[in-house]
């Protein structure tokens, strides 16, 4: 019969609720915040700094390296073993590389900036909510952006195309789904982020990109708030 | 059409800040075709037709004659190096590391040690950001005694104020000696504890609230309440 | 720092037995079985609690088992590395654990569902988020109050269904609070911030029972202490210990 109707009774294009906020970790150059429903993402970036060993420099620009790592807490399953499993490495780096087209790092040359992503808790969603607070992260640390990213997960339920999959939607057992983790470049619409995994049509796909741009453009909004937000009394 | 913000409002990267040709893009913004869009964290300001973002946040970028207040990280065989709260550390020569004459084999830690703080000038950046610094020039110098902080390099031209006039009243009214380095670094001494803490609580009054018209106006009020009966 | 020590004040304007702010904030994970977050000052950390069933130990075939980990994120402070855990994060959850154990905190007989079977297994993990001094003294706050409000989740044949969470507490005896005192020159301070940790001579961290008796300790700092430091320390960090249990939940 086909998804007619989700879980928590949300429209198909709606997001969770989400919430931003920039400078939670003083030490940082540059911290965020991402909950979207019961998925929280924290970030913090530092630097850019001088990078050691000296033969991982690159004497023309600054390199980027995203680190993702959920607590030993926050899955719905059992306890997450510390240190980085092959699935947080991959994600690490997909990460970076849905960041790296924003990042003018042409200023510092043999430089890093790092970037830590911590989840406390997670209900599917979280490489995309991690990207969407490294994003913020990134602009409170002060660099040169062309534009933030934003990322959320669309997918497809048996033939339904769905925003911003909660866990029990990617466990959906009575027909075929689609998880679709997509990043986004606001301004350009430009996607730095595309993963899946399931079942699912062209046509379908054409029409899941459309609906996660769309929700794109809404996070957008969350992350320029709370970025001012730090900054207006 | 024409400009979509307004002097001092708070933009963030990826932010249209005017549309069409009649503005021109300048530091913090670029030109997207028809576009004009920031890519700074920063506040606004328009000079006639160009755009400039003024960065909220960010880390000191060295530039050539910059005094700054760095910190040594290590003594090496002919020099020592220095973090420059940069992404960059720089080079401190034998010979620039005074005015007096160090001779060749002399025990350099006994001049300044790993974790001593120095005020000294940026003497020269390369492309690939190698930084040299002097401490030959007047009040260049290790600095002792006080405490050191750390606030945002974007927020140093408020700290120190036109002229100095943002620090030098600060100083007066709080009766502390405070010297401010480009990099972000600031070297408070006072004889008691109330009037370094003073000066802290203004200097972090001044940063939070740098982009806000009539700050000095606000400073100069706060200390004199804060300085009452004193 | 020194010269305002010996007129009885720290850089921050405190006075050498005062801490900063303390507050706590329960349950910062809806999957973990119990979790706090703890901010002393800048200083923050979280604790959650994770149980599992599964094989006793041969030497306690009738006991459960607590754990306790800690980790220093390098999201945390410039300072800490990625990678394996340093000497500073293994010592932390050592020190935490012992504190924990030695109180005799929980009745790890009540864990045991099956003798030489099936056990429950419960593991606290701290993470930092923000390094401002004293992680000793927040984590073993975040830690306790973690399982204070822990509860078992449901199980259905020894599996455990983690969605599902019964209303059924761990059983809890007492929980020991940890006062860490810091020794710079002739000083005695607590709840130290990084700068002050930087300059330390020695290091004591007292837990200390509800009853007021002692029962883990660790020092450290590269400098000795004498007889009279140790009672001067330890009398501080009671005397804190029974000011911080009173603000806990």
């Amino acid at each position: 019969m086909g998804y007619t109707k989700r879980f928590d009774g949300r429209k198909f294009d709606e997001l969770r609720e989400v919430e931003a906020k920039v400078g939670i970790i003083p030490r940082a150059d540059g911290s965020a915040m991402f909950r979207i429903g019961k998925t929280v993402a924290l970030a913090a970036v530092y630097g850019p700094k001088e990078l050691y060993p000296r033969f991982m420099q690159n004497p023309q620009q600054g390199i980027l390296r995203c680190s993702y790592n959920m607590m030993p807490f926050s899955s719905k399953g059992e306890r997450v073993r510390p240190g980085q499993n092959r699935r947080a490495k991959e994600i690490s780096y997909v990460t970076e590389k849905a960041l790296r087209p924003v990042v003018d790092l042409s200023q510092f040359p043999n430089a890093v900036v790092d970037v830590f992503i911590e989840l406390p808790q997670t209900d599917a969603g979280t490489r995309c909510a991690g990207i969407t607070a490294a994003a913020m992260a990134l602009a409170d640390a002060g660099l040169t952006m062309k534009d933030l990213v934003c990322s959320v997960a669309v997918g497809n339920i048996d033939g339904t195309i769905v925003t911003d999959l909660m866990y029990d939607e990617e466990a959906y057992k009575d027909g075929p789904v689609a998880d679709i983790p997509i990043a986004m470049i606001p301004s350009t619409g430009e996607i730095t982020l595309l993963q899946l995994d399931g079942e699912i049509s062209k046509d379908l796909l054409v029409k899941a990109i459309r609906e996660a741009k769309a929700a794109c453009l809404k996070i957008n909004q969350i992350q320029r708030q709370a970025l001012k937000q730090k900054y207006v009394k | 059409m024409g400009l979509l913000v307004q002097e001092k409002d708070i933009v963030v990267p990826g932010e249209e800040v005017a549309d069409g040709m009649d503005y021109l893009p300048s530091t913090g913004t670029y030109r997207d075709k028809e576009k004009v869009v920031s890519n700074r964290l920063g506040l606004v300001q328009i000079n006639g037709r160009a755009i400039k973002i003024v960065p909220l946040t960010g880390r000191y970028l060295p530039k050539v004659g910059d005094t700054i207040i760095g910190k040594v990280v290590d003594v090496m065989m002919s020099g020592w190096r220095i973090d420059t709260n940069s992404a960059y550390t720089a080079m401190l020569s034998l010979a620039e590391a005074s005015s007096d004459f160090i001779p060749k084999n002399a025990n350099l830690t006994k001049y300044y040690g790993i974790g001593d703080y120095i005020s000294c000038k940026i003497s020269n950046v390369t492309s690939q950001m190698l930084i040299d610094i002097s401490m030959r020039g007047p009040g260049l110098r290790k600095l002792t005694g006080g405490r050191i902080i750390s606030v945002l390099p974007t927020k140093v031209p408020r700290i120190i104020g036109t002229q100095g006039s943002m620090v030098s009243m600060i100083k007066q009214a709080t009766n502390t000696r405070i010297m401010v380095g480009q990099n972000g670094i600031v070297h408070i001494s006072g004889d008691r504890i109330e009037d370094e803490l003073l000066t802290i609580k203004t200097i972090r009054m001044v940063e939070e609230n740098s982009h806000i018209t009539g700050l000095t106006d606000m400073i100069s009020k706060f200390l004199e309440e804060q300085t009452r009966g004193k | 720092m020194l010269n305002f020590l010996a007129q009885g004040r720290r850089l921050d304007g405190r006075n050498k037995d005062e801490f900063r702010k303390i507050e706590i904030t329960p349950n910062i994970s809806v999957n973990a079985e119990g979790s706090a977050g703890v901010k002393i000052g800048e200083t923050e950390v979280y604790a959650g609690v994770k149980m599992s069933v599964d094989k006793p130990y041969p030497d306690i075939p009738d006991e459960g088992v607590l754990m306790t980990g800690a980790e220093l994120y390098p999201l945390s402070s410039p300072e800490f590395e990625p990678g394996p855990p340093s000497i500073q994060g293994i010592e932390l959850a050592r020190v935490i654990d012992r504190g924990i154990r030695e109180a005799g905190a929980i009745n790890t007989k009540e864990l045991c569902i099956r003798a030489g079977e099936k056990v429950w297994m419960v593991m606290v993990d701290i993470v930092t988020i923000n390094d401002a001094g004293n992680l000793f003294d927040a984590s073993g706050i975040a830690a306790g109050v973690a399982l204070k409000n822990a509860v078992f989740p449901k199980i259905e044949n020894d599996i455990v269904e983690y969605g599902t969470k019964t209303d059924k507490k761990l059983p809890l005896k007492e929980l020991p609070v940890s006062i860490t005192v810091i020794k710079i020159g002739e000083h005695y301070l607590v709840d130290p911030t990084t700068e002050e940790e930087k300059m330390l001579d020695a290091r004591l961290t007292v837990a200390v029972r509800g009853d007021g008796a002692i029962c883990a300790m660790q020092k450290g700092g590269n400098m000795p202490v004498t007889e009279e430091d140790i009672s001067a320390m330890v009398d501080l960090a009671m005397e804190k210990a029974k000011e911080v249990r009173g603000m806990l939940p």
